[in-house]
């Protein structure tokens, strides 16, 4: 490993998840000859392909073989186990690199801010997801899946993603990579019926068709809609592609409200146009109580009729937030850094959903990326930066074991040799775990 | 198992599918796309993009001679990571029949 000092310019992208992988990419291309270090704080990379993808989705998580190309190229490495703000700070950074690209991501839930939305059995996305795909954050969740019905807030795809987990026979998570923890809790778990609420009609879900049909696939549990939620087509107002995609999502709410509820053990019920009131519970969740809602001009507004759901736990899948890293500013919005087309200031820039916002696909990373990558080529000033040789000695001296992209091979061969069954990986849920593999 | 670019595509070319793409497995022939089955994850991102309605997953009816067709072409074609030239008349071929027949051309995109 070559920890240079050579001519060519020195750049450190802080998150080692997608927008990381596809910035360091893009930049070796708009840069030729740049040495490019990516601080990941797990040892651990890949980011949410790792802790947010469904564990269940395995080939989607083979975006991962190009990422590890992308490792291995000579002039690029992980240093990870390190922790921006924690370890190093961002003006640390900007002495020893020539431009810092932030990468870390939107990795907070918003709150769900109702009266009960602090109960026990309240859980945010981020934490619910990281817990069952076994992130060292979450692992210790211990979410009270107790009871019959779980809610599911939200109307996105990391909606369904809960819902078709909490729904599935250990026989078809057999084949996941779902955390030990979860799947255990899971089958002792009986839940029979998962309700995903939205604000909005079907016709606004921002679900992908794909994901909707895998829902009438399932095993043991069918999917159902209450057909006079379920308009008979789209409406004409809307663009080519949104009539394109809507449609083909109608089809799967129309063959949904056709299903027969009793047809399977479980059901998962859609349930639209309401939005939430209240928690309600005695020192746990018991039911939320949801205030039936309109859409008209765009705007949700309130009907005053109410509808309640009992259920053990209330999962919020309604948006993340962004950390203020360094300090930095936070868009009102909550959800990204302030930025201005990916410049934060001279030399400091940012990508990924810490950009953009919590919204797009592993691919819209990529041209985010190529785009700030040709931006930092346009402005870039390479001073005499001594990049990873000016990081080392630092983290070395504040006892910081950094891992690099050998040390993560080790860890996933670890977990790939503790793999029982049918699953692809058995996952550490602990930095600890993790670092023993080390011998650290 | 992949996507696959089909029929629908040729003369068309409008590329909307590329955007979305994580793993850059687009392949330009002349007058067409296609996808390298080998690289492609899968995961449908591309599907709904494409306004001619030409990507389909490797499980639909038909899709078993496409999937052969994208592999054949793809090692043949150049990598495509960006939108290019989109042709003017891109429109008017979308509804058009039979253009495997007629309009195809195995060539790959000029360079
Ligand atoms: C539950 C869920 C499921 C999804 N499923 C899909 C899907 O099936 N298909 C799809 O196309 N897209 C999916 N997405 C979207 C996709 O995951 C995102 O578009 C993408 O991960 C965003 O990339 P990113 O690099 O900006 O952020 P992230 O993936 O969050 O990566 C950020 C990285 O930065 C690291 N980091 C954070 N703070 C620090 C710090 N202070 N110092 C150093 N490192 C730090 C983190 O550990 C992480 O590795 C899903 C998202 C979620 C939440
Ligand atoms: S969007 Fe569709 S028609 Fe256009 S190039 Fe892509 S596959 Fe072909
Ligand atoms: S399915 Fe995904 S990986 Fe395959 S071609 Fe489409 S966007 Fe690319």
């Amino acid at each position: 490993m070559t920890t240079g000092h050579g001519p060519g310019p020195k750049f450190a992208i802080v998150g080692a998840g997608p927008a990381g992988f596809y910035a360091a990419e893009a930049l070796d291309i708009e840069c030729p000859g740049a040495e490019i270090d990516i601080i990941e704080r797990l040892p651990t990379p890949f980011g949410l392909i790792r802790a947010g993808v469904a564990p269940d989705h395995q080939t989607t998580k083979t975006i991962q073989d190009a990422f590890e190309q992308i490792a291995q190229r000579p002039n690029v490495r992980i240093v990870g186990n390190v922790e921006v703000d924690r370890d190093v700070t961002i003006a640390e950074l900007a002495q020893f690199y020539d431009a810092v690209v932030l990468a870390s991501g939107a990795p907070d839930d918003a709150p769900l801010d109702v009266p009960g939305g602090d109960l026990p059995g309240v859980y945010g996305a981020a934490e619910f997801v990281g817990w069952y795909n076994a992130h060292p954050d979450h692992a210790g969740l211990e979410p009270l899946l107790d009871r019959d019905s779980v809610v599911v807030i939200g109307n996105g795809n990391v909606a369904i993603d809960i819902a078709r987990i909490l729904s599935k026979s250990a026989a078809e998570l057999a084949t996941s990579d779902i955390a030990a923890h979860a799947s255990e809790r899971l089958a002792q778990a009986r839940i029979s019926d998962v309700h995903i609420v939205g604000r909005r009609g079907p016709l606004e879900a921002k679900f992908t068709t794909v994901e909707l049909r895998e829902l009438g696939e399932l095993e043991e549990a069918v999917a159902v809609a209450e057909s006079h939620q379920i308009p008979d087509a789209v409406g004409s107002d809307l663009s080519p592609r949104d009539r394109r995609v809507k449609g083909k999502n109608l089809e799967c709410f129309k063959s949904f409200a056709q299903a027969d509820p009793s047809a399977k053990a479980r059901r998962i019920r859609f349930q639209f146009n309401a939005r939430p009131l209240n928690v309600l519970g005695n020192g746990r969740v018991e039911a939320i109580c949801f205030e039936r809602t309109r859409v008209e001009n765009g705007q949700v507004t309130g009907t005053g009729e109410t509808l309640e759901i009992a259920c053990g736990a209330v999962i919020s899948a309604i948006g993340y937030r962004a950390r203020p890293l360094g300090g930095l500013a936070v868009s009102a919005t909550g959800d990204r850094l302030t930025n201005t087309d990916g410049r934060i200031a001279p030399g400091l820039y940012v990508v990924g959903w810490l950009r953009r916002g919590p919204s797009g696909k592993i691919g819209t990373n990529r041209t985010d990326a190529e785009e700030v990558a040709a931006l930092i080529r346009s402005e870039l000033v390479v001073g005499d930066k001594p990049g990873l040789a000016g990081l080392k000695p630092l983290l070395a001296s504040r006892n910081v074991r950094t891992t690099d992209y050998v040390d993560w091979k080790k860890i996933e061969a670890a977990e790939i040799a503790a793999a029982l069954g049918g699953e692809p990986r058995r996952k550490f849920a602990t930095m600890h775990e993790m670092l023993a593999v080390l011998g650290a | 198992m992949t996507y696959v670019v089909t029929e629908a595509c040729i003369k068309c070319k409008f590329q909307d599918c590329l955007q979305s793409c994580p793993a850059t497995c687009f392949y330009e022939g002349e007058n067409m796309l296609v996808i390298n089955p080998e690289e492609c994850i899968d995961c449908g991102a591309c599907e709904p993009e494409c306004p001619a309605e030409a990507i389909m997953p490797d499980t639909a009816p038909d899709a078993a001679k496409w999937v052969e067709f994208n592999r054949k072409y793809s090692a043949l074609w150049p990598n495509i990571r960006k939108q290019g030239f989109v042709p003017d008349d891109a429109d008017d071929w979308v509804e058009v029949e039979g253009k495997l027949e007629e309009h195809f051309s195995p060539a790959p995109a000029a360079r």
